[in-house]
């Protein structure tokens, strides 16, 4: 009875990581189908606009797409809203009036200002100009950025990791007050919360002040986690593969370790004791760059390229169904990338746990050294 | 240009390599001497694995 459950588990758990693969593999299979249509296009070139497409954030919510019959490029998915801050105040529109056009040939007429899409980027188009021209470098020559406030695509993943994770634990929070084990999915959330304070929170920070920062290292620890995990569905989320994403939880990092330090941490840092007085301020130098520059840029580049590095290599296994289907034939190229990627997908769950469990274990060292207290004069 | 990048790349792995081979077979070694202390060191290679990482990431991302 027992290994009959145990086999089920098992089976449903492969099944589930090959719905993974698979749904990935369809995302991209009808994305390349375009390319039989009307000459040869070269499918390296492809691939990589594809790749580096999916790395970026986008303005839709895009699905799949494919071309119809009639040869017409048909997107499945939904429009999210702009919100802009152009030099005629805000202006707000949704993004199917780009028509996912991306080399700014679709303009939008708003408050008798014309916007244009360029490489994901929404610009301003000059009064006098009618349509967007370009230098060598496909940088617009009358066109300008504008600040972008849209809820892009990670905006729409963020808020909805952000709900769940509120949703979760809050009810986890509610059921402590009628009794003594939770129930439900809570009993899976507690084992995990009680495994960041007890292995992370407190032998890093401390006996007497890990309290005060475990709230902050299960919400870094969660939202990386959850997110990271998103990022390997067929939805498509890449957010923290965005460096703006991670340069926001370092920069969180940073404020709450330079603003929790206490006297002890800012005397070594500045005048350190027990040094010869001449090297004391080379010491405060390098300790001052280490603390405000290296540390966060060290957890942001970790998070962001651990991930970005793990999306490509999916999406490169991947298509190899359309970079071998010559030379291996379709049967041989598509088993061998659904085996590839099927493996590497394994290794990504496990690198989405490792680098949740490294960021927040490294802001649990940080804020340790900045609210430790050192007994004795050394 | 773009090969001096990618030799580049290349003696950051290497290095990188070398460095994460170390860590694991040192934390190997203390673990097969030291069955008890296993978790502190898994924890202590993992931290200074990943700010190995951080660095040769760092490197890459500059070097791009």
């Amino acid at each position: 009875m027992k290994i009959a459950q145990k086999t089920v588990k098992f089976l449903t758990i492969v099944v589930l990581a090959l719905f993974t693969t698979v749904g990935y593999a369809l995302e991209s299979d009808t994305k390349y189908d375009s390319s039989n249509d009307g000459g040869r296009v070269n499918t390296k070139t492809e691939v990589e606009e594809y790749i580096l497409h999916h790395l970026k954030d986008s303005h839709d919510f895009s699905l799949w797409s494919y071309t119809s019959v009639e040869g017409e490029r048909k997107h499945v998915g939904f429009p999210l809203p702009v919100i802009l801050w152009s030099s005629n105040g805000l202006v707000t529109f949704m993004s199917s009036e780009f028509h996912h056009n991306d080399d700014g040939h679709v303009i939008v007429e708003k408050n008798g200002l014309k916007f244009v899409k360029i490489h994901s980027k929404i610009h301003e188009l000059d009064q006098e100009a009618a349509t967007v021209s370009s230098d060598e470098t496909h940088h617009a020559t009358n066109a300008h950025k504008v600040l972008d406030f849209s809820i892009t695509k990670s905006v729409v993943g963020i808020l909805l990791i952000g709900f769940l994770l509120l949703f979760w634990f809050s009810r986890l929070a509610k059921q402590y007050k009628t009794k003594q084990v939770p129930t439900g999915f809570a009993r899976v959330l507690e084992p995990l919360v009680l495994y960041v304070r007890d292995e992370i929170a407190k032998p890093n920070i401390g006996e007497k002040h890990y309290r005060r920062f475990t709230g902050y290292l299960l919400t870094v620890f969660f939202f990386i986690w959850v997110l990271n995990l998103v990022g390997l569905t067929p939805l498509g989320f890449n957010v923290t593969g965005q460096i703006a994403v991670t340069a926001c939880l370092a920069i969180f990092t940073l404020v709450i370790y330079t603003f929790s330090g206490n006297k002890d941490y800012w005397m070594h840092m500045i005048w350190m004791p027990g040094v010869p007085v001449l090297f004391r301020p080379i010491l405060a130098v390098i300790e001052l760059i280490g603390a405000l520059i290296i540390k966060p840029f060290s957890l942001l580049v970790r998070l962001f390229a651990n991930i970005s590095a793990g999306h490509i290599v999916i999406m490169s296994l991947i298509a190899i169904m359309f970079t071998l289907k010559e030379s291996l034939g379709v049967v041989g190229a598509t088993g061998l990338s659904l085996v590839l990627s099927f493996f590497i997908l394994l290794i990504e769950i496990l690198v989405a746990f490792l680098q949740a469990y490294i960021f927040t274990m490294l802001s649990a060292l940080f804020i340790g050294m900045a609210v430790a207290e050192h007994s004795e004069a050394h | 240009m773009v090969t001096y990048n990618l030799i580049g790349a290349g003696l950051i792995v290497i290095g990188a390599g070398i460095g994460l081979g170390q860590i694991g077979g040192k934390a190997m070694e203390g673990i097969a001497r030291q069955p008890e202390a296993a978790g502190k060191i898994q924890t202590a290679m993992i931290i200074i694995a990943a700010l190995l990482e951080g660095l040769a990431f760092g490197a890459l991302f500059l070097g791009k």
